[in-house]
């Protein structure tokens, strides 16, 4: 194992100098095209539709990249990865932006080599239960058994909880979430585990999605958020202010809709997002007006979200701690300036 | 011979009948379908007893099955609430609208919609050349065989990749998915291993060290470890030891890699065979003056493959079915396309993943079924000389 390591190691060394002599904007420039490393799997995240198109919160962030390097958000060519092998998609140069429900760990962004560019979605571990249950918090689950997918994380996360609350849990652990959540729908336990917003997603699959609730408590950190590679920081500040445009977009009112009224706005802080003054865009290496791509190509970070996970899709997730830091949540984006 | 008078008594009775006796039907318990069932279901104790077994088994599964794919089923509708037993208020079958919506996807993948049409070339062109080919009295097999190993490799691949030259837009293999990814890589599988297989069962007995060693080498090692592990190798390794603009299609990966695993296991089945032929008819095959190739070819060759036709078939429908695994390198063949589809939540209902899967299983079935009353057809064909 460990050769194998030092061997993936010193690729990865090679691999950096490699692509490190040509910058990961020019490569993107002359290609004319994207590549977004993305999971193919992940209701509200990143899903191809019937037509096959790629949707997803994930994929709109990929799309609004795109969109600032490029002009268009359709010059995207979507990479799917599993959970195993998206690093080494990263590492290797197959893709130049992984924007894959990847939560930010200390571990992934110094000794993976990446550089994870914020956090697009707060998500953290959570219990569903049945309304009928009559339990409002996850401390009241003294004695419960839970459906969990085994070897993950969650599991981990479970039982850590259950003993740091001096509680006992009968865990059910089945190989897939699939079975699992069957077995919850069939009673077999009293609460299912994982991450909220995959509660939600499972939430639809139950026979009666009504007569279950997803409880308040998070009981693990999982900011999941887009992240490039090491060693190119004017690529790393394009990806980064990519989501900040689109956070900055929600707190000065900016949709898709109203973009073309902006431009004209007296507003200074507006100004300077849309480009009709100062070289903010020229900055950062793209053109004057990259920002206003981004809202014209996706909206802002609230349709964005509304639109994949939120309320006008079929998950209905509560923002939550995804709301502004304004409205009461914690997403906040330096300004342009 | 002399008769006494007693004899001659009987003589008078004889009888001698003149016309023939008008056959008689065999007992009505031994014929039609009371005969059927005695001789082939009822015949002992324990036949009665399998019989009886796997009747409760049909009797328990068949119609809970039925019921399930077709009498509950909902055949319409927009979206999940048309398969939800809250909505509806009655039981909830299989939920067909989703798999209606979903199917093109199943077919197509990402692949985009102006260029479908390029696709359904492709599966018109190699179900004619797959006709050809195992139909016998179809007309000019060899100009088949030139078309099916020839002709629709190279349409299909500047037909599905594109060719800007002759206006036909490239297609990033990343959109490529579904049937059609499943059924390429089957193809290639298929076309490839054989060939290959045989050469190195050939190589593995050869008497030159050299060829021997690396035919021994090479099936030994791939034998040696899991499909899963060679696609992971070839996908998550192998773009870190080359540059990024040399790296191969992801796609190119998984089929050489399917490919040479194939390759490993038929050549042990075509050794096999090989094992099975009497040194005799080596050794005439000789006398009479015949080369290496032309014993193999005319001599050895068709014997041995005769008699490996069920081996052969069974690694066929293993590979068929081992495509599914290309899904771990990120590719969506057919059963990845259904997973993808059951997940959407705009078709998120208890019984979303069942009819999804019942799709793939019926898919799977089809396929591998034909392949197998093929190969049957063709062993009792072959085998004809054997049962004289």
């Amino acid at each position: 194992m460990k050769k194998i390591i030092a061997l993936a190691a010193l690729a990865i060394v090679f691999t950096a100098q490699s692509a490190s002599a040509q910058t990961t904007l020019k490569a993107v420039k002359d290609r004319g095209s994207l590549n977004c490393g993305s999971n193919g799997t992940l209701a509200g995240f990143g899903l191809p539709d019937a037509q096959g198109k790629w949707t997803g919160l994930d994929v709109d962030y990929c799309k609004a990249l795109a969109a600032a390097v490029l002009g268009d958000p359709n010059k995207v060519k979507f990479v799917p990865l599993s959970a195993k092998d998206r690093f080494t998609a990263l590492q290797s140069g197959e893709v130049d932006v992984l924007a894959r429900n990847t939560t930010w760990t200390s571990s992934r962004d110094t000794s993976l080599g990446l550089n994870f560019v914020g956090v697009d979605y707060y998500d953290g571990q959570g219990f569903m239960v049945r309304k009928a249950l009559k339990v409002n918090s996850a401390l009241e689950l003294n004695g419960a058994s839970v459906c969990v997918q085994q070897g993950t994380t969650t599991e981990l996360n479970l039982s850590d909880f259950f003993r740091a609350h001096n509680m006992q849990v009968k865990t059910v652990t089945f190989a897939t979430a699939n079975e699992a959540v069957k077995a919850y729908d069939a009673g077999r336990c009293d609460a299912y585990t994982t991450d909220a917003s995959g509660l939600y997603a499972e939430r639809l699959r139950l026979a009666n999605a009504d007569e279950h609730i997803v409880l308040p408590e998070v009981i693990s950190k999982e900011p999941l958020g887009p992240a490039v590679r090491h060693g190119d920081d004017q690529w790393f500040d394009i990806a980064k202010w990519t989501l900040f445009a689109l956070i900055n977009a929600e707190e000065l009112g900016m949709t898709q809709k109203n973009v073309d009224e902006m431009l004209k706005s007296a507003n200074p802080d507006v100004k300077r997002f849309v480009g009709t003054e100062g070289n903010y865009g020229e900055q950062l290496g793209l053109a004057k007006d990259w920002a206003v791509q981004i809202v014209k190509a996706v909206g802002n970070y609230g349709e964005v979200f509304d639109r994949n996970v939120g309320a006008t899709s079929p998950l209905k997730i509560d923002r939550g701690l995804n709301k502004l830091w304004n409205k009461g949540g914690i997403v906040y984006a330096p300004p342009v300036r | 011979m002399t008769m006494s008078e007693g004899d001659l008594a009987v003589m008078e009775l004889r009888f001698v009948r003149a016309a023939m006796l008008e056959s008689q039907p065999p007992p009505a318990g031994m014929r039609g379908a009371v005969g059927w069932l005695r001789e082939n279901l009822l015949s002992t104790p324990f036949n009665i007893t399998l019989t009886i077994l796997i009747g409760l088994l049909f009797a328990w599964i068949v119609p809970d099955l039925i019921r399930f794919l077709l009498i509950d089923a909902v055949w319409s509708g927009a979206d999940r609430d048309a398969c939800r037993e809250l909505v509806q208020n009655r039981t909830v079958g299989a939920c067909w609208p989703f798999v209606f919506e979903r199917w093109p996807y199943f077919v197509y993948g990402s692949y985009p919609l102006s260029e479908r049409w390029r696709v359904d070339v492709f599966f018109v062109m190699l179900a004619i050349g797959v006709v050809w080919m195992l139909w016998l009295h179809a007309p000019r097999r060899g100009l088949g065989a030139i078309y099916f190993f020839a002709v629709v490799p190279i349409t299909a691949f500047i037909l599905l990749t594109g060719w800007r030259a002759i206006g036909l837009e490239p297609v990033d293999t990343v959109l490529w998915g579904g049937i059609l990814v499943t059924i390429v890589v089957a193809w290639v599988g298929i076309v490839v291993s054989l060939p290959l297989g045989i050469l190195l069962a050939l190589g593995r007995r050869s008497p030159m060290p050299a060829v021997r060693l690396f035919s021994i080498t090479f099936i030994e090692f791939v034998r040696g470890v899991p499909l899963v592990t060679v696609l992971f190798m070839a996908s998550v390794m192998l773009p870190l030891f080359v540059p990024e603009q040399y790296s191969p299609d992801k796609l190119l990966r998984a089929l050489v890699g399917i490919a040479l695993f194939a390759s490993a296991y038929m050549a042990e089945v075509v050794r096999a065979g090989l094992q099975a032929i009497p040194k005799g008819q080596f050794e005439g095959a000789m006398a009479v003056g015949l080369g290496y190739s032309q014993m193999m070819r005319l001599i050895i060759l068709p014997q041995a493959l005769k008699i490996t036709i069920p081996n052969i078939v069974n690694t066929y429908i293993g590979l068929f079915k081992d495509t599914t695994l290309v899904f771990i390198v990120g590719i969506f063949d057919f059963l990845h396309t259904v997973e993808v589809s059951r997940i959407d939540p705009k078709w998120a209902s208890p019984v979303t993943s069942t009819t999804g899967y019942a799709v793939a299983a019926i898919f799977y079935l089809i396929f591998c079924y034909a392949m197998s009353r093929y190969a049957r057809a063709t062993e009792a064909r072959l085998g004809l000389s054997d049962r004289r």
